[in-house]
């Protein structure tokens, strides 16, 4: 019992601190919620008469099939964005006194992922606002859009994990792009623009290979309430939280041994 | 040479060796935009079978982003190091000279101009090789690295200004989410005639940054089009005019001689 208080009590308070220090200083929160805004101006503003693109039949509009996207790509980078903070606390030293101070280490980036998730769910509550304004239409049941919404929280912890165990390995924020550059990219080689049927040449390819778009196909069937491949995509997700969780716990058990 | 001369070919032979010892500053603004091209090349590709749509490969039309995007880089590296200089002293040692204001945004710039003559001539190689030649020729191709370096240094200008004003890296940095508003609400992915949208379209519209856009890109897919170039160039103009007034401005309270 005393293993699991100590791990409780860990998590809880590196996970209110992580969002104490994002909500302390706009120049930390805003980033998180303006690029997935941006992004869905971008694409949506900009690209909308690709529905009308033959083969392109998606019931929610051109605003709930971005929206799927740049739900997904807010929950990723929520986390990568989390990441960074965990880099600086290496930098300044608070980390080496973390590691000193808790009794049980592995609530360190269970309280990362916890801060990284309530984070994420105040950005996700501005794009759903936005897109909802730009006119998106939810054709799903209350189900379908709670599995969506629960696959990108999957997603944000994944991705926390990811940028935890750099943040660990590099324990400095230039490893920044390390930790941004490989979901910036898995996130784009997924069918962003058009459904994947309608994507040509080698893109098609890399994008049928690609894990996520599995994820991605899932949320828009979801949004649409036409479920399509959603235990693949939970499958991938639960997978990606397993090898990167692990990938966390191994440079948690790298940073301890570092000092 | 006059001594103003001698003053900017010193500062600039700085700039240019500062960039080149620091290969991210090269190979990052050089990568990045090659890499989005191709995502985007790939996955818009389809765009090119709408009605009207000016391209038939979507690279071809994509092609003008990564030298906008460079420039966005460009502006940040500019900034930042002159940020530094700011930060370390250099320039307050620099004021106890007879060195010129001037001098010194004109050397920073040269820096930029040596980065954005590399992107943009790693862009027109990278074009060839997946067979996009421009309609306008080996001419229309030393106009477009013109306007790119044009656009570059106009934009570099925009970095040095936030640099000498803020005097702090970090200042600088933030101005990049701010640029990059005027990159992805243009008619960066789809010409104006297209966009669906109407209020995006009346930003795009209103943006000049689209019309920056727009002149790269009638080199590649239209040939000679001197409205779209007339307007590129006397934007770029513009723009280097207005930041070097500025840099001006700003010179004057932070190499204050006393």
């Amino acid at each position: 019992m005393s293993a699991v208080r100590d791990f409780r009590n860990v998590s809880l308070a590196v996970g209110w601190r992580t969002l104490h220090n994002v909500l302390h200083n706009p120049s930390l929160l805003l980033p998180g919620i303006l690029f997935p805004l941006l992004n869905f101006v971008a694409f949506f503003g900009g690209l909308s008469r690709l529905r009308h693109l033959p083969g392109f039949d998606y019931p929610p509009g051109y605003a709930g099939f971005q929206f799927s996207f740049v739900l997904l790509q807010s929950a990723a980078f929520g986390g990568v964005f989390t990441g960074f903070g965990i880099a600086r606390d290496f930098e300044y030293g608070f980390s080496r006194r973390l590691l000193l101070a808790s009794p049980r280490r592995s609530g360190l980036i269970a309280g990362y992922a916890l801060g990284a998730l309530i984070r994420w769910l105040i950005n996700a509550s501005v794009v759903t606002a936005v897109a909802f304004a730009a006119g998106m239409r939810i054709k799903g049941s209350v189900p379908d859009v709670a599995g969506m919404y629960l696959l990108a929280v999957l997603v944000n912890v994944a991705f926390l994990f990811w940028a935890c165990g750099v943040a660990m390995r590099f324990q400095s924020v230039q490893a920044g792009p390390i930790m941004q550059t490989p979901v910036f990219l898995i996130l784009f080689f997924a069918p962003v623009y058009v459904p994947l049927k309608l994507l040509q040449g080698w893109i098609h390819g890399v994008a049928s290979g690609n894990p996520i778009t599995r994820v991605l196909e899932a949320s828009r069937g979801l949004l649409a309430g036409q479920p399509v491949e959603v235990g693949a995509a939970y499958l991938v997700a639960t997978g990606l939280i397993f090898v990167l969780g692990m990938w966390a716990v191994f440079n948690l058990r790298h940073a301890e041994a570092k000092g | 040479m006059t001594e103003t001369a001698l003053q900017v070919y010193h500062l600039a032979r700085r700039s240019v060796l500062r960039q080149a010892r620091q290969p991210a500053n090269v190979v990052a603004p050089v990568i990045f935009p090659l890499a989005l091209l191709a995502v985007n090349s790939g996955g818009l590709q389809p765009a090119t079978s709408i009605p009207g749509f000016p391209a038939d490969r979507f690279v071809a039309f994509a092609l003008a982003i990564p030298f906008m995007q460079g420039a966005l880089f460009a502006t940040m590296n500019a900034g930042t190091d002159l940020a530094r200089d700011i930060q370390t002293g250099f320039l307050s040692r620099l004021s106890l000279t007879p060195v010129r204001g001037i001098a010194l945004v004109l050397g920073q710039l040269a820096g930029v101009g040596f980065v954005a003559t590399i992107q943009a001539v790693v862009y027109v190689a990278v074009a060839y090789a997946v067979g996009v030649h421009p309609r306008a020729g080996a001419a229309g191709v030393v106009v477009l690295l013109g306007l790119a370096i044009a656009i570059a240094i106009g934009f570099g200008a925009v970095g040095v200004f936030m640099a000498l004003r803020t005097g702090t890296g970090e200042s600088v940095q933030g101005l990049f989410p701010l640029l990059f508003v005027f990159l992805i609400i243009s008619s960066m992915n789809f010409p104006r005639n297209l966009i669906e949208v109407g209020w995006f379209r009346w930003l795009a519209t209103a943006n000049p940054v689209s019309y920056l856009i727009e002149g790269l890109r009638s080199l590649v897919i239209e040939g000679w089009n001197g409205e779209a170039l007339a307007l590129a160039f006397t934007i770029s103009a513009a723009l280097i005019t207005i930041a070097l007034a500025a840099c001006g401005l700003a010179l004057r309270t932070r190499m204050t001689r006393t």
